[in-house]
């Protein structure tokens, strides 16, 4: 089935030429790769972007004042312009390279976390957290005292706002870090709602925004947050690039986190002058190719439009949802009303593991087990989870392949 | 849609899979052992009670997990039924062999018995991932003969 005929302007086939490994097989079959959540796949043009730069214009950067090194400086600051666009930063300066999403947080929790908040200040997370936006924040309990508090999910698996708001009501929790898309139940959080909740509250707002940034459009401004973070390899970009955004006002009060090279202004051997927002967070050669492929990425989408992308999601996450609860003895978990293309699922009578093994004799990649969010299986009382998550070039007939798989895959257990 | 993956899933699998046999907690035993892979949560609990000679006289065990761990625990019970520890060891590390490669061209005489009965599992050996499901109830068994305090773990 061609998605264009739901999405204008957008071709699902065409865009699928663009991703050299779709027409892979697998153990003989047609590669259905509905994993994109875990990592995505590559576009021909972020493939040749990273290879043109290693054979023509690679040097370090920051640092030589010759030609080659001059050239990569200024493709890798473009691709800081570029995240800039793509998240409406209100100053490309705010953009901070790091190596992953985990990285960014980590990032805030141990520079935000201890530089700027103090024992006994509180840090509000949710039960649908990724490891990733939740162990750095048991890490700075441990180390530096804060006190971390977690909102509660519905039984549908969306943010339970009333809980947020009592967490926040004594005005001891000063960060509110939660997901902007959860990676196990596709939840979208009402983000500008939280935006609000946590300012009227004296408390900041980070998002993580490792899946909802390829799903749909971000602005910073408009959501109204103080620190985004995302990451390259599920936006369609190479692995080792991740972004953090902060506000300028918040990144200039944070100490370094890793110290090296390119983070100083002046260095004796008694002390050092960090160096001003962004480089005081980028110690060390930074991901330099790998920034380059993420402008490439983003270049790539924003060519698509993230529009037309969100537009062709939702006619696949209605297909889904309708195709998925039709299978008997199929759990789906999460119904959230503002939702992304994340299913995850559990058979009656199979294992996430034995379910996942038989659909990739089919052809089809879904990751089994707990996706790193340990608790939130825990909250549903489920041991794993098979998780569907689809990118910009999956279509309804792979849709519809992987539902009649899961039938067949019950009836084979039976 | 599935017919190739009976070398994987045989009905034996499956049967052991559904019904585990020995799916017990034996009050006397000796030895007691946890089994816990976290990351993909097959976990299992065994308890092996000893005969005067030492050898092991029973073996029963409790736990959830995927058809492969499952099937895996109930076939080693059975298995190890009447031998001595030592064979019991021999029949783990030649079963590991087995899950990894597929074969077990060194596995004597004197055990071709009961590796012909656990070669229904060799087939994970294609599946580098699933390997781990198959091998866990063995080395929870080496964990309770060993009389060690932690969980196995085999992954």
């Amino acid at each position: 089935m061609d998605g264009a005929m739901m999405s204008p302007g957008f071709d699902v086939e065409r865009v699928r030429q663009d991703f050299p490994i779709l027409s892979e097989t697998v153990r003989g079959k047609k590669l259905v790769f509905l994993d994109s959540g875990a990592s995505a796949q590559k576009p021909r043009a972020v493939i040749d972007t990273m290879v043109r730069t290693m054979e023509t214009a690679y040097a370090n950067v920051h640092r030589g004042a010759y030609n080659l090194s001059e050239k990569a400086t200024a493709a890798y600051e473009a691709a800081r312009s570029g995240v800039a666009r793509f998240l409406n930063a209100a100053d490309e300066r705010e953009i901070v390279f790091t190596s992953s999403s985990t990285a960014a947080i980590n990032l805030v929790a141990h520079s935000y976390g201890r530089g700027v908040l103090k024992a006994g200040d509180g840090v509000l997370i949710s039960e649908m957290e990724h490891h990733a936006n939740l162990v750095p924040w048991q890490m700075l309990r441990d180390a530096h005292g804060i006190e971390l508090r977690v909102a509660r999910i519905t039984d549908a698996g969306e943010l339970d706002l009333t809980d947020v708001e009592a967490k926040l009501a004594d005005g001891v929790v000063k960060l509110v870090a939660v997901t902007h898309m959860s990676n196990v139940l596709g939840t979208v959080t009402p983000a500008a709602r939280l935006a609000t909740l946590a300012h009227a509250h004296g408390a900041k707002l980070l998002l993580d925004g490792s899946q909802a940034a390829v799903h749909r459009r971000v602005d910073v401004q408009a959501i109204g947050c103080d620190f985004y973070v995302f990451t390259g390899h599920k936006l369609y970009g190479p692995t080792g690039i991740g972004v953090l955004w902060g506000r300028m006002e918040l990144l200039e009060r944070m100490p370094p986190f890793l110290g090296g090279g390119d983070m100083i202004s002046e260095v004796s051997l008694e002390r050092f002058l960090p160096a001003p927002v962004p480089a005081r967070f980028e110690a060390g050669t930074p991901p330099i190719i790998e920034a380059i492929g993420l402008h490439a990425a983003i270049d790539y989408v924003e060519a698509i439009g993230m529009e037309a992308i969100e537009a062709h999601e939702r006619v696949l996450v209605d297909h889904a949802t309708a195709k998925l609860s039709q299978i008997e003895g199929l759990t789906l978990l999460g119904r959230a009303q503002d939702r992304g293309g994340v299913f995850a699922f559990a058979l009656d009578n199979a294992h996430a593991h034995d379910l996942a093994t038989l659909l990739d004799r089919t052809g089809i990649a879904v990751r089994s087990g707990r996706h790193c969010a340990e608790p939130l299986h825990a909250r549903f009382n489920v041991e794993s989870t098979c998780r569907a998550s689809f990118g910009l070039y999956t279509t309804l007939g792979e849709v519809d392949y992987l539902a009649e798989a899961l039938v067949k895959a019950r009836e084979f257990f039976n | 849609m599935f017919d190739d993956l009976r070398d994987l899933y045989q009905e034996v699998i499956l049967d052991h899979g559904r019904k585990p046999r020995n799916f017990r907690r034996l009050e006397d035993a000796d030895r007691h052992a946890k089994g816990d892979n976290p990351m993909c949560g097959d976990r299992m609990e065994l308890w092996v009670k000893l005969a005067e000679d030492g050898a092991i006289a029973d073996a029963g065990f409790q736990g959830r997990g995927c058809a492969i761990s499952m099937a895996s625990a109930s076939l080693m019970t059975e298995t190890v039924r009447g031998k001595t520890q030592a064979e019991a060891r021999e029949l783990g590390e030649k079963f590991r062999s087995l899950a990894m490669t597929g074969t077990c061209p060194d596995c004597g005489t004197a055990i071709a018995d009961e590796m012909e009965r656990l070669q229904v599992l060799g087939g994970v050996s294609e599946y580098p991932s699933r390997v781990k499901c198959a091998t866990l109830a063995w080395h929870t068994l080496n964990n309770a003969l060993d009389q060690k305090q932690e969980a196995a773990r085999s992954e």
